[in-house]
């Protein structure tokens, strides 16, 4: 059994969900999406520190070589982050544009208003 | 008397929108010019006022699509019966306005497309361009069962429930030959008139070759996922 990975993979996820927790909490990352982070994390935790579940998973899917399996759970959470990030921007991207319309449609109010009011 | 607006997108056509509002002025038809002014370098917005045309300056740059629905959110909150869409480089013709919303007025349709296509013109155009606008009529044609010639053509009218409807539901980039499949699909009649348009006067297309595939790519993409959205129509 070669430990020193094993310790690598604790240290480096502890590392990560420090990293995750003292962001929140200088508000820099919303908690919202900060659980995809941590779930991903935790999986790969798991899987990386517990050998014979990976081994498992790496004879279900047929991969021969364990490892292997632990970078593909990682590319597909990776994936799922990214795809929840295109997301995310979709969103914003919508609601900038009906902001931007308001804004230009109150600003033209205002003016033709204060306009009249000058008239006046 | 029908209330109608000129919806004009205009982005760095501080060159053209002089004639356009002019042009606009002249016709035979009353309407009231609308500038979408979407972020503009140039002066553009200032031109347009000083011509005294109303104007919307939109803080960022949204393209066409955000541009023009702005307009559509014009008009129905100020109440108009027609809304036109318009170009603001010139190459559209205010005379031809009447022909447009005829059968708009007639109520015979709720949509009614400004085509170069139906009679045959002297319209020029490159090659590549030409088997787009072909290959949009093909799909499109496909898709809604009717035949509509000119998908790219940006000069439109609309009653007024298609103002509502569009003010709420109007595609991004690229827009016109996606809009068709929306409006088909949530049962607005459309239709085609012929009409002529100019060569551009000043300033560059906004459409390069670059600009080209991936609006074809865009577009078809959008057009094909329209056909399962669901009807969205509720009036
Ligand atoms: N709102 C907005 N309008 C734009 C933008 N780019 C172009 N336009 C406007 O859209 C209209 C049509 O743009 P053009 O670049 O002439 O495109 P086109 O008419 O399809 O192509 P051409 O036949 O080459 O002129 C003009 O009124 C432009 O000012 C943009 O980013 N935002
Ligand atoms: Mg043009």
């Amino acid at each position: 059994m070669n430990h020193r990975i094993d310790i690598l993979a604790i240290l480096g996820s502890l590392f990560l969900c420090f990293l995750i927790l003292e962001l929140i909490r200088k508000k820099r990352l919303m908690e919202r999406y900060a659980l995809l982070w941590f779930a991903s994390v935790l999986i790969i935790t798991l899987f990386a520190v517990w050998r014979s579940l990976l081994d498992k998973l790496a004879a279900v899917l047929g991969i021969y070589y364990a490892p292997s399996a632990l970078f593909l759970l990682a590319l597909f959470c990776g994936l799922v982050l990214v795809l929840h990030f295109t997301l995310v921007i979709s969103k914003l991207t919508e609601q900038n544009k009906t902001l931007t319309q308001s804004v230009a449609l109150l600003k033209n109010k205002v003016d033709s208003i204060a306009e009249h009011v000058q008239c006046e | 008397m029908q209330k109608i607006l000129m919806i004009v997108p205009a982005y760095n056509e501080e060159k053209n929108i002089r004639h356009v509002i002019a042009d606009l002025r002249s016709c035979n038809v009353k309407v009231d010019p609308l500038i979408i002014d979407d972020g503009s370098m140039d002066n553009t917005a200032k031109v347009a006022r000083s011509e005294g045309a109303d104007v919307i300056v939109l803080p960022c740059n949204l393209g066409i699509g955000g541009a023009v629905q702005t307009g559509f959110k014009y008009a129905f909150e100020n109440d108009y019966d027609i809304a036109i869409q318009f170009d603001g480089d010139g190459q559209h013709m205010a005379c031809e306005i009447e022909t447009l919303i005829k059968n708009v007025v007639e109520d015979k349709c709720d949509v009614a497309i400004g085509s170069r296509f139906l009679t045959a013109t002297d319209f020029k155009s490159t090659f590549a361009r030409k088997l787009g606008i072909k290959i949009f009529t093909i799909i499109n044609s496909i898709i809604i069962g009717q035949r509509i010639t000119d998908n790219t053509s940006g000069f439109r009218a609309y009653n007024r429930p298609a103002i509502k409807f569009l003010s709420r539901n109007y595609p991004d980039d690229y827009p016109e030959p996606e809009a068709i499949i929306l409006l088909s699909k949530n049962k607005f009649r459309i239709m085609e008139v012929p009409v002529k348009m100019q060569q551009r006067q000043h300033g560059d297309s906004s459409i390069n070759t670059l600009r080209a595939i991936y609006y074809m790519i865009k577009v078809v993409l959008a057009i094909l996922i329209g056909v399962f959205r669901n009807v969205e129509r509720k009036d």
